[in-house]
């Protein structure tokens, strides 16, 4: 039998789409997989290691629906960076049940960050979040 | 794309057979058999999904240009009668909704700023908010928004951007009627604070052309078009404000569909009728987004004309026409002899009413509805003119741009955003842009053959080409 794969927490990729962007999060747990993936949306924007946490954020909601959960959470996210003017490199997610809380941090934007493309939202198309014998997998396109 | 899959109606119109017992509409695909082959087999996937929607009338269509989108595939055209009970569906409108483009005609000839355009690409760079972070300087406070989403371009226009004369030449006088901006969140407003006046980002740009080819004469004078004219094209939408309002919508559409009892192929053609409460408090917020899009590109255009008249005072810029490719529309067409008032979903596709149809404005009746297919930064855009045969073809649609044939991912492997710039500049184009990773996004080589989409367009019989115009200058957002 192999040995399962040793899994890099929370680590992020993305899958090919003619005019938007397909971002994978994966990680231990389906948390994990969420933060990921915030990583994953944020990075088509900006390049990560470059944003100081300066700013924090929090958020909760509501959701049954864990696939529903995966794209209320980064439309969260985008919602409040967009609305606050800032960057967010750093995310956190917490379930209790149907219920969802988290946060970001970054810093507003400066001339000297690099500039990608705005994501506008996440969408339902290609949407999955599952358990594997790998970990947990959190996918949807995100459009840009 | 799999083209044995098709099977081929016309010589520029395509369709996917029915399975055995498989239970939903027709579909169409406008195209080439060339185009048709470059593209992925998601199109005939996502097309033939929302042919199975509640309501629908006729085909469900792609567009030369069609790609990959979500839920509706971008290039799609889909028509719902309420009273059938169709369907509006924020997947089919996207979240860019009412991006478009606005296209400015100058009375300047080539010759005349050659010299200046280093200048005017500087100008235009720092003076036009472009690119992911970057805000205007209008602020509106929440009332102010409020009589922008009610009043569109018209708003704008009252408040010193623009001229009444613009109107004329805007889909819908300038302003959509419908708005219901108490449907729009508070969040959805807070994130258009700072966006009013602004391009974005993505395939966003503002260029300044010149008109190298003459395809229809007549069409081309009552448009205003010779060659070797100076033109303006502005490619944005409804920004925060737009996108917010698609995310709030289609997790609740998605729901709603759902409870409503309607069997989604793809969650993401989240949609609800058109006559029950979520179908209508969508429409409402729709609709402030587009006059939020509409009062968008009128502020830009303001800001080009202070652009221009720094540099060259005597250049006068018109508007030539204002269209929209992502929208739902309540529309008339005459459907097997009889008028029927539709919603026709154009997602990444232009409407393109023919010679004589009411909502084209005089000037242009004759010939029918301008229409533009924007391309890409290297290559060059055309106008086209409306056909009568695009309403039986179509429900009067058209191609909206080149189309993507490779994804942002591909394209950043194979390119270079600096590289680029300079290729260009050494063609006479000039890129002026705060990220060198979007340019490489935005390749000319991303995309489809912009000739071969306009080729197509005009042999399916959806507009006929009017212009070519080559860029000189690009801002990229």
């Amino acid at each position: 039998m192999n040995a399962p794969p040793i899994l890099k927490p929370g680590t992020h990729e993305y899958f090919e789409h003619d005019a938007d962007i397909g971002v994978v999060g994966r990680g231990a747990t389906l948390e994990e997989s969420f933060e990921a993936a915030a990583r994953a949306t944020f990075a088509v924007m900006c390049d990560l290691d470059a944003v100081r946490p300066e700013r924090s954020v929090t958020l909760d909601f509501e959701e049954a629906d864990i696939e529903l959960a995966l794209v209320r959470w980064l439309n969260l996210l985008l919602g409040l960076a967009h609305e606050q003017g800032l960057v967010f490199s750093r995310f956190w997610i917490e379930r209790d049940g149907v219920n969802w809380r988290g946060g970001a941090s970054g810093e507003p934007w400066r001339r000297d960050l690099e500039r990608g493309v705005e994501v506008k939202g996440a969408t339902l198309t290609m949407l999955e979040v599952k358990q594997d014998r790998d970990g947990w997998l959190a996918r949807c396109v995100v459009d840009v | 794309m799999d083209i044995t899959r098709l099977q081929q109606i016309e010589p520029w119109c395509w369709t996917v057979p029915h399975a055995p017992g498989e239970a939903r509409g027709d579909v169409r695909l406008y195209g080439s058999r060339e185009l048709l082959a470059t593209m992925d087999d998601k199109v005939i996937e996502q097309i033939t999904n929302v042919a199975r929607l509640p309501g629908l009338v006729g085909p469900a269509m792609t567009m030369p240009d069609a790609h990959w989108g979500y839920g509706f595939p971008i290039g799609g055209v889909a028509a719902f009668d309420p009273e059938r009970g169709g369907i509006i569906s924020a997947g089919g409108v996207g979240f860019d909704i009412s991006c478009g483009i606005r296209c400015l005609r100058t009375n300047l000839q080539l010759q005349d700023v050659a010299g200046e355009l280093p200048s005017l690409a500087r100008e235009l760079s720092e003076k036009i908010p472009a690119g992911l972070g970057e805000e205007g300087e209008i602020r509106l406070a929440p009332d102010a928004l409020d009589e922008v989403l009610a009043g569109g371009a018209q708003w704008a226009v009252e408040h010193g951007y623009g001229a009444v004369a613009d109107l004329e030449f805007i889909e819908e006088g300038g302003r959509v009627g419908g708005p219901v901006p108490e449907n729009v969140s508070a969040l959805a407003k807070k994130r258009q604070r700072g966006e009013m006046g602004t391009l974005g980002s993505g395939n966003h740009y503002l260029e300044v052309q010149v008109v190298d080819r003459i395809y229809d004469e007549a069409a081309a004078q009552a448009y205003g078009l010779r060659p070797g004219q100076i033109l303006v094209s502005i490619h944005c939408g409804s920004r925060g404000l737009g996108h917010q309002i698609g995310t709030d919508y289609l997790v609740s559409l998605a729901k709603a569909a759902t409870r409503l009892g309607i069997r989604l192929p793809d969650r993401e053609l989240a949609c609800a009728p058109i006559n029950t409460p979520e179908g209508q408090q969508y429409i409402g917020a729709m609709n402030a987004a587009i006059n939020c899009a509409l009062a968008n590109r009128q502020i830009l255009t303001h800001l080009t004309r202070k652009c221009f008249a720094r540099l060259m005072p005597r250049a006068t810029l018109e508007t030539l026409f204002d269209v929209s490719h992502n929208t739902c529309k309540r529309e008339q067409h005459v459907v097997d002899g009889k008028k029927r008032l539709l919603y026709v979903h154009r997602k990444g596709a232009t409407r393109a009413f023919g010679p004589g149809h009411p909502a084209v404005p005089e000037r242009y009746r004759a010939v029918g509805q301008p229409v533009v297919i924007g391309g890409s930064m290297g290559t060059g855009s055309y106008i086209l003119a409306g056909t009568a045969e695009s309403e039986e073809r179509a429900f009067s649609s058209a191609s909206h741009g080149a189309g993507r044939a490779m994804s942002r991912h591909q394209a950043l492997k194979q390119w270079r955003g600096r590289q680029l710039v300079d290729e260009l500049a050494a063609k006479g184009i000039l890129i002026r842009t705060r990220s060198m990773r979007g340019v490489a996004e935005e390749a000319p080589g991303a995309y489809k053959d912009v000739d071969a989409v306009a080729e197509s367009t005009e042999q399916a019989g959806l507009a006929r080409r009017v212009a070519f115009m080559r860029p000189k200058v690009c801002v990229k957002g």
